[in-house]
């Protein structure tokens, strides 16, 4: 496999500019005579689409869901961040840039966060003019706010949702391409298949969820834009359509898959309640503004009321384990301690499989500081969200939270250009691996999923199609598409057809737990190599037993159910062998071999790379490659919040 | 339903037996309602979860499941879409279908489950409903017209908090179609009103405020929506609390556009933004 990075050269602060003035362009009258294909419509897909089809270009643009204005970028809450030092508190691009590599714990590319840190100040701008309604000061200025870990206040918000405003803001972008007729908009179409012709990216096959039509797509290159694969996880804070078969199906043609073991645990979610739970509900982490994070310091205590606790019995373990930054220790680090604890046995709420799994976030402290109103004006509808949950009234007691998947750094390689090791398939937002590192500082990913949309594929896409030039496109009935459309099809009739007894939501769920225990917050050599015998043993008996109602011809959620828990399986096995192969801890991937008195220890000498899985055929495992790290700028430090 | 200073440790999960009749429809038939008994559903449970434990059930007995819209489970992406004993969403204001909880209903309840009703909203499979009329009343008009690349700096244009609240108040709209599934009329005005409400109110909206409000409300009408004739169902269903003053302000900017029109040297609305 050929992992050529195309970092470019110069000091780091000048790369992108000096890049982009060398990129090709495409004549104005030629755009439209190209045939570009994104996939998914999130975030970078939407932007993507939209700025594509303002240059000129002739778009297509594919969601699962039916409204591009579903996509899961909706359910962001915190904010976006932005180097805009608005609040003369010291932030710069550099400082922006520095916080995102630290962050990631020296796992992600620094080209790339450079990038991403400088062009953060046009997408503020860029989705003010859109009509996003931002927070603001009474002197009409936008407002700022803290997250995640930031020691200065750099986030941009709009109430708790933020996500839904700046979606909505692309898919307004988009709308407006789609009535123009500049972009075609599928719904309710689900990418099954990646085309290449002559080993380049050249088109893909869906399937249309309403008909069962399965259908090939011919352009001059892909843009896939599909977000993340937490629900690899059966239960995460993610949409329950999301899924990894756009990626997945790409890895088996030939794209390279990164760091899959980079998964984000976000510390502040509503503990799981049962058996029959398909979601946990994500509480935005700016809540560890005001609330603290508790636990009783004693066993015995776990039963009583939070209220008979007095306050010398509690143990606020992250002010007590990081002084300095508090209940606002990162996400990875405040995923771990809330574990720690609990497997201490000190967790609070209801027993699930013979755990308590839970820790109190407490705002007595800030509702006794502020007032009631002020907690209810910033936060009423996280409070009102948890009530309707659980049906308990945050204001008279602590919420309880604990750790839940949330987001995967992971991803397709993309060299710099966001171009895979396949030519012509291009990777954004969430579905790539570049920016993040083993770990996401809160406010990242909404800046990421919208830099690489309007700011960075509109000009290494061009780049790229100046290249092939006009003559690459090829027919649908080239013989590439028909036997790949042909293989979805058998796919397709094989689950119909197959007389098993077990649905796919049971094999999802058994999935989830193996990886969830073995592969979720903390993880270790013997763990990880039972996981990966469980899950072959679990995708055999799959392979044998599922069983798919429905038909091939109308809305058939099983049969969309079953291939994409079939990918997750696959999928699920190259994670457990990534953490497995990665033999130290960095960020959320923690090794419990590999440690400092609980803190990740990570290696520099032997993991500063990327790891990069290659498909090696059905069943076998995935073949492991290497871009080293090289960081010109930054000189690695040991990541400490204390 | 809220529990004072809860003994945290009480909580003995507590379950319904359920007597569910749910509409099954498929594309290009006529539709029919199905009963179906379903146990042991933990009131912990959402509404979603309980019909996914149906669906379960149906598929042991490999009959085939009922198919229904449903993506972010957390009431933000709007896709959720089932009209609970005859309310869209179900009983609880301000609430969608995927955070209503089983919690809210009694043992042996007999729960009648319906896609959204609506000429404009076509039944695709038992409960999901077409909804792309909603996204072409958009791309007729809900935007603001800014290429990528061409805006200016952000801070360059001031917004008093108060009109920027009242567009995020606005902005909250989901696009779940609740309103037109609750309205007798099957009118699309609250969802419309909305984003004129969004975007005519900022300062950046204004160049093009009168062809957006022209272009989305003939829009709205090809699509086969009706006419708002005050009932209010759709506030009172509305998962997002959105209130009727929004088609009041609908309403009053599209008088303002067509006198505007009438007026013009071109009887056309005065070009912006172009």
């Amino acid at each position: 496999m050929k992992l050529e990075s195309k970092i470019p050269a110069g000091p780091v602060a000048d790369k992108w500019n000096n890049h982009k003035a060398k990129l090709r362009l495409v004549n104005p009258a030629n755009r439209r005579k190209y045939h570009i294909i994104v996939v998914g419509s999130g975030l970078a897909g939407s932007a993507a689409a939209a700025s594509f089809a303002e240059m000129g270009y002739e778009v297509s643009c594919f969601c699962y869901q039916d409204s591009p204005r579903r996509a899961h970028s909706i359910a962001a809450q915190g904010g976006i961040n932005a180097a805009k030092n608005y609040q003369n508190d010291g932030d710069s691009v550099r400082r922006l840039f520095l916080d995102t590599i630290k962050g990631g714990d020296y796992r992600a590319r620094e080209a790339n966060v450079y990038r991403l840190a400088q062009v953060s100040t046009s997408i503020i701008d860029q989705c003010v003019a859109q009509g996003v309604p931002f927070a603001r000061e009474y002197g009409g200025l936008l407002a700022n706010r803290s997250f995640g870990g930031a020691q200065v206040s750099r986030t941009f918000y709009a109430r708790g949702q933020t996500g839904q405003q700046l979606l909505l803001g692309a898919y307004s972008a988009l709308s407006r391409q789609i009535g123009a007729g500049t972009v075609k908009m599928y719904t309710r179409h689900e990418m099954l298949d990646l085309v290449l012709v002559g080993g380049q990216a050249k088109g893909i096959v869906t399937r249309d969820l309403v008909t069962g039509e399965i259908n090939a797509w011919a352009s001059d290159v892909v843009v896939l834009c599909t977000g993340g694969y937490g629900n690899v996880f059966y239960l995460s804070t993610n949409a329950q359509g999301c899924n990894v078969t756009a990626t997945y199906r790409a890895h088996r043609r030939g794209a390279g898959f990164a760091n899959p073991c980079y998964t984000q645990i976000h510390p502040t979610c509503i503990p799981v309640h049962g058996e029959d739970q398909s979601k946990l509900t994500l509480m935005s982490e700016s809540l560890r503004n005001d609330g603290r994070v508790w636990v009783p310091k004693d066993k015995a205590d776990c039963t009583k009321p939070a209220s008979e606790i007095p306050e010398e019995r509690r143990d606020y373990f992250l002010e007590r384990k990081y002084p300095s930054y508090g209940n606002l220790a990162p996400r990875d680090i405040a995923s771990r301690a809330a574990k720690e604890v609990c497997d201490e046995g000190r967790g609070v709420g209801q027993v699930v499989d013979g755990k308590r799994l839970g820790v109190y976030l407490d705002f007595s402290a800030a509702i006794k500081r502020l007032g009631e109103p002020a907690i209810r004006e910033r936060y009423g509808n996280l409070f009102d969200m948890y009530e309707n949950i659980t049906g308990e009234n945050a204001y008279r007691q602590p919420m309880r939270i604990f750790p839940a998947v949330h987001y995967t750094m992971g991803g397709l390689w993309v060299d710099y250009n966001l171009q895979s090791n396949i030519p012509g398939l291009f990777v954004g937002g969430e579905a790539n691996f570049s920016d993040h590192g083993a770990n996401r500082l809160g406010a990242s990913a909404l800046m990421q999923g919208l830099a690489d949309g309007y700011f960075v594929l509109p000009y290494t896409v061009t780049d790229y199609l100046a290249g092939v030039g006009l003559t690459g496109r090829p027919s649908v009935d080239a013989p590439e598409f028909k036997a790949a459309v042909k293989e979805v099809q058998d796919r397709t009739q094989w689950f119909l057809n197959n007389k098993g007894n077990r649905s796919a939501r049971s094999y999802h769920k058994a999935l989830g737990k193996i990886v969830w225990e073995q592969c979720g917050m903390a993880r270790d050599k013997a763990g990880l190599e039972g996981a990966i015998r469980d899950l072959q043993a679990l995708r055999a008996d799959f392979w044998k037993n599922i069983r798919v109602v429905g038909s091939g011809d109308q809305l058939a959620p099983e049969l969309e159910r079953a291939g994409r828990v079939a990918d997750f399986l696959d999928f699920g096995i190259m994670m457990c062998l990534d953490a497995l192969h990665r033999d130290e801890s960095c960020g959320g991937h923690f090794r419990t071999e590999y440690q400092d008195g609980g803190e990740a220890k990570r290696n520099d000498d032997q993991f500063a790379h990327v790891a990069v899985w290659a498909w090696q055929g059905d069943g076998q495992l995935p073949a492991r490659h290497t871009e080293p790290l090289v960081y010109e700028d930054v000189q690695f430090t040991t990541r400490s919040y204390k | 339903m809220v529990k004072e200073y809860d003994n945290l440790d009480s909580h003995g999960e507590q379950t319904l037996s359920l007597r569910l009749r749910v509409w099954r429809q498929n594309r290009g038939a006529a539709g029919h309602f199905e009963d179906h008994a379903l146990a042991a559903v933990p009131t912990s449970a959402s509404f979603l979860e309980m019909m996914d434990m149906l669906n379960e059930q149906l598929i042991k007995e490999g009959k085939d499941t009922f198919a229904f819209d449903h993506d972010c489970r957390e009431g933000i992406c709007g896709m959720c879409s089932m009209t609970i004993n005859g309310m869209p969403h179900g009983p609880l204001p301000g609430v969608t279908t995927c955070q209503l909880h089983m919690r809210n209903f009694r043992d042996g309840e007999m729960i009648t489950v319906e896609p959204w009703r609506a000429k404009a909203f076509p039944v695709i499979k038992d409960l999901a409903v077409n909804r792309s009329a909603f996204d072409k009343v958009i791309q007729a008009g809900g935007f603001i017209t800014v290429r990528t690349g061409s805006a200016t700096e952000a801070n360059n244009t001031l917004i008093p908090k108060p009109v920027a609240d009242e567009a995020m108040d606005a902005a909250e709209c989901i696009g779940c179609g609740a309103c037109v599934a609750s309205c007798k009329n099957g009118s699309a005005m609250l969802f419309v009103g909305a984003k004129i409400n969004h975007l005519n109110i900022l300062p950046q909206g204004q160049p093009e405020r009168e062809r957006r409000t022209l272009a989305m409300v003939k829009t709205m009408d090809d699509a086969g929506f009706g006419n708002c004739t005050n009932y209010g169902e759709c506030q009172a269903h509305c998962p997002k609390s959105i209130t009727l003053d929004v088609i009041a302000k609908l309403n009053r900017d599209y008088l303002r556009a067509r006198v505007k029109e009438f007026f013009s040297s071109t009887g056309k609305p005065r070009k912006g933004g172009d």
